[in-house]
């Protein structure tokens, strides 16, 4: 399932539900991102006190619901939930969260594994931080591209 | 055509959004942003380096080689930095 968001979630809820019913369901893994400050409490010129998260509706939805095929095809999932937000977001606040569940622990933690790194590089989301310096545009790290490619094949 | 603009591409050019008419010459994605750059100085200063510049015609990733059409929605926009 997919969601795309302003609101936060509640993780507790939102894994017990992945798994409610499904007596078959042997492991339930999940990731959760937050919004980071690099700089740590105390500040610097470079300190992040909010971000704000830009996203292309429509487009979002669809490369969502692709990665998430792509990990059903891969894997042996009973079920899986990625919920992505939007909007203004402060150091601290949850971000993403992707889970799956599946019988075997290997399959729901690689599956879990995969669908964050593939997040990463192809759902249309953007970071913009507001710094004491003013406010920039996120860039691209080449780790991410890195990461993905690990799971090609 | 649609155009969608995202990110830094959006503020540098000034707006997120904007509905045009494809010269006959405009053929395919590499052809869009040439003629893209031509129309004035913030698209120009935009679209400078293509290297951190993705498109996508109808919510698909595509190359420069992609022909587009006027009935198209063409987003551009840098390289995403979700998660």
């Amino acid at each position: 399932m997919i969601r795309v968001q302003r609101e936060d979630f509640d993780i507790g809820a939102e894994l017990d539900k992945l798994a409610a019913g499904d007596r078959s369901v042997g492991g339930v893994a999940s990731f959760v991102g937050l919004v980071r400050d690099v700089i740590g409490p105390g500040g610097g010129p470079d300190s992040v006190s909010a971000l704000t998260l830009e996203h292309y509706p429509g487009m979002t939805e669809r490369k969502l619901a692709e990665i998430e095929a792509e990990a059903n095809r891969r894997w042996p999932l009973s079920a899986s939930l990625i919920v992505h937000r939007y909007g203004r977001l402060e150091p601290g606040d949850r971000i993403v969260l992707v889970a799956t569940a599946s019988p075997h622990r290997e399959a729901a933690l690689a599956a879990c594994h995969f669908l964050i790194d593939w997040l990463k590089t192809d759902a249309p989301f953007w970071k913009s931080e507001e710094t004491p310096k003013g406010e920039r545009w996120v860039a691209a790290r080449a780790e991410d591209e890195d990461a993905k490619r690990r799971w090609r094949g | 055509m649609k155009l969608l603009y995202f990110a830094w591409l959006r503020t540098r050019i000034g707006h997120a959004e904007e509905q045009t008419t494809l010269p006959a010459h405009v053929r395919d994605v590499s052809g869009l942003l040439e003629w893209l750059r031509g129309r004035g100085p913030a698209y120009a200063e935009a679209l400078r380096d293509l290297s951190v510049v993705r498109v996508a015609v109808n919510q698909d990733y595509v190359g420069g080689d992609h022909p587009i059409r006027d009935a198209d929605e063409v987003a551009i926009f840098p390289p995403v930095t979700g998660g």
